[in-house]
């Protein structure tokens, strides 16, 4: 069922376009080839932005797609819930299950970019020694994204300006994160000023440590300036580690809020 | 017999804001919520046996659609408990669960799946599935193109053929034409031979009583009465005519008014249902307020489902009143009674010969009742003999 639901959505999405899918696929072609020619061309600040960016965004991509359209999938879907039995726990999974085969396709797309470069380009060079990062990190994102998601879709039925409340949160929080800028960075700044506390609240965004982790799963520092955060490969894992685990605890936590709150689903529609 | 479905205590109790407070503004600033309750269904118990065809009758807004949206699992009730047994295939609405932007084709494996039924299952319905909706043309245009009709026969079709056995149907099979109601008949028909549960919300008093082996009426959310279908649709009969009584429509420039009506059996009033083959009359008094010349006065029997079964005039039957000043009496004495089983309106009117001047209108003000004969199903009643002789 949930299989078919995530067939309908994505069809749904592309009903009526040409290319239908392939726009998924499109989107971080364009994003590598603009980045790739202002870095080459124009000369941008870190000569591998464009990997950099790409690695943090596509897991941010998933996030917020999952985050903003769970808000409104139980709405969105009113006739369904209203009229037709089913678990209602499909809808906000179809949701991610919808962002996570773009986040599967466009990274697809990202690895073949980075393989091929490096194997055309002397000047590129994998990442290999980091890349185990890669599937904790997204076991990390994926639970806590689905926990999230969860809460929200759940709470946005009654209480409807989550949904704009949710567009609002997710802008900053994209700030917040070190997607389009290098967490180093962010260390190197705080550290001694005024505002050293707020590296500790910084380092409690559970997306900080999932962007981290793929980022160091496969953008190569060419120096200490970019590095990209104060630890190492290992105390990463444990750190994303940890974020899976309290992820968990919080799905449990809000699993169980979705559950009291759909039975009440068709009523409040 | 175990039951299919056994509905215990069930209450349900739907909040109505005046405004709905939907924003988390509203929600604190208001602090505590103006909100009335109304309690759609109220302390419902019984329980529908495995292999029954139930009706759920009743008023507008008597809680048969909660009800039922209940046992779909669709709302939850708010005191009490719905216990079920096996799959339940609900058509709740026309196109429910339909997606308007996919094709027919993808729709029914969408509808499927949300049945319980795996792709593979789907795949060896698909073709029946088609073929019961007869929409082999249609099957890969999107559902937004689709008529009433058409959504209709697409949804049933999925309902009785992802093998449900419990089914729920509220009031859809009104909707198409009258070969697929036929066959919508016939396949419950078909599900009543197999065995399984039927669940039926209708209006349609006589097709509970042809249709169903048990009937519950609700009335405000209360179980008024629950039995056989003959009992609990003369139930619903009689509540009716209370309730019309208040409301029955009058009309006219009252030239001639309708003193009163009566339905007599001999030249006695009625006191009871008559049997089928009974003669009746219907009594019409009239009072002329001013002189008016050859009116003509006329009834008309409408039966329980408001289907217009027999009426005459004076004109017609040749009968003339004359120049009408004052008060008269008038008997329509009819034959015997050619009906079985149910309840039948009369409407009574007097009018101008012309019939461009209507003095006074009583619709559907007076009613009278025919007994069920024992053992008959039918609605026509005819006088039978058995003959038997020697070969």
């Amino acid at each position: 069922m949930l299989l078919n639901l995530v067939r309908k959505e994505l069809k749904v999405k592309y009903t009526g376009s040409v290319l239908g899918a392939i726009w998924s696929l499109l989107n971080p072609v364009v994003f590598l080839a603009v980045f790739s020619f202002v870095a080459a061309v124009l000369g941008g600040a870190a000569k591998d932005y464009p990997v950099f960016l790409l690695a943090g965004l596509l897991p941010w991509n998933l996030f917020s797609a999952s985050l903003s359209q769970g808000a409104v999938t139980v709405i969105m879907n009113a006739n369904l819930v209203k009229k037709v039995y089913f678990p209602r726990e499909i809808l906000p999974l179809a949701t991610i299950g919808v962002a996570l085969v773009d986040f599967v396709l466009q990274s697809a797309v990202f690895l073949v970019f980075i393989v091929l470069r490096a194997a055309l380009f002397p000047g590129f060079a994998l990442v290999v020694d980091t890349f185990w990062l890669y599937p904790i990190a997204f076991v990390a994102l994926l639970l806590f994204t689905v926990a999230v998601t969860f809460w929200i879709s759940s709470m946005n039925v009654r209480y409807r300006d989550l949904t704009h409340l949710i567009a609002l949160a997710l802008l900053v929080w994209f700030w917040l994160t070190p997607i389009v800028y290098a967490i180093g960075t962010v260390h190197a700044n705080l550290e001694g000023s005024r505002y050293h506390w707020f590296w500790r609240v910084y380092l409690l965004n559970p997306m900080t440590w999932v962007v981290s982790g793929f980022q160091t799963a496969l953008y190569h520092a060419s120096d200490a300036s970019e590095k990209l955060i104060p630890l190492s490969s290992g105390e990463l894992a444990i750190c994303l580690a940890v974020v899976a685990a309290v992820s968990a605890l919080l799905l449990y936590g809000t699993w169980r809020v979705f559950f009291g709150l759909s039975g009440d689903f068709a009523e409040e529609l | 017999m175990t039951p299919a479905i056994e509905i215990v205590d069930v209450s349900k109790r739907f909040r109505l804001y005046r405004e709905k407070p939907t924003s988390l503004k509203q929600r604190l600033l208001s602090g505590r919520i103006r909100a009335e309750d109304f309690w759609a269904l109220r302390d419902v118990s019984f329980a529908i046996e495995q292999g029954q065809t139930f009706a759920l009758i009743g008023h507008n807004g008597s809680g048969k659609t909660t009800l039922l949206k209940v046992i779909a699992g669709i709302l939850r009730p708010t005191t009490g408990l719905v216990r079920e047994r096996g799959r339940i295939a609900g058509l709740l609405e026309l196109g429910a669960g339909f997606h308007t932007e996919l094709t027919g084709r993808e729709n029914v494996y969408l509808n499927a799946s949300f049945l319980g039924l795996s792709r593979r299952e789907t795949d060896a319905v698909y073709d029946d599935i088609v073929a019961f909706a007869e929409l082999d043309d249609f099957m890969d245009t999107a559902v937004k193109f689709y008529s009433s009709g058409m959504l209709v026969r697409l949804g049933f079709a999925c309902a009785v053929h992802v093998d449900p056995d419990v089914i729920l149907i509220d009031e859809v099979l009104a909707v198409g034409d009258e070969s697929f109601q036929a066959r919508c008949l016939d396949r419950v028909r078909t599900f009543q031979r197999e065995g399984r549960t039927i669940v039926l919300v209708t209006h349609a008093l006589d097709m509970a009583r042809q249709l169903c082996d048990r009937a519950v009426m609700l009335d405000h959310g209360l179980v008024h009465a629950i039995g056989s279908p003959d009992e609990v649709v003369r139930e619903m009969r009689m509540t009716i005519l209370k309730h019309d009584l208040e409301f029955a429509r009058e009309e006219g420039t009252r030239e001639v008014e309708i003193l009163g009506g009566a339905i007599l059996r001999g030249l006695d009033p009625l006191d009871g249902p008559v049997a089928p083959g009974d003669s009746i009359a219907i009594q019409v008094d009239l009072k002329a307020n001013e002189p008016v010349d050859d009116p003509v006065v006329s009834f008309a029997l409408h039966d329980g489902a408001n289907n217009f079964v027999f009426g005459g005039d004076t004109a017609q039957q040749g009968a003339t009143l004359g120049r009408l000043d004052g008060k008269r009496r008038l008997r329509f004495v009819l034959g015997p009674v050619p009906f079985t089983g149910g309840q039948y309106w009369v409407t009574i009117g007097v009018h101008s010969r012309e019939n461009d001047r209507v003095y006074h209108v009583q619709d559907q003000r007076y009613s009278f009742e025919v007994r069920q004969l024992e053992g008959g199903r039918g609605q026509t009643y005819m006088p039978v003999e058995v003959e038997v002789e020697e070969l």
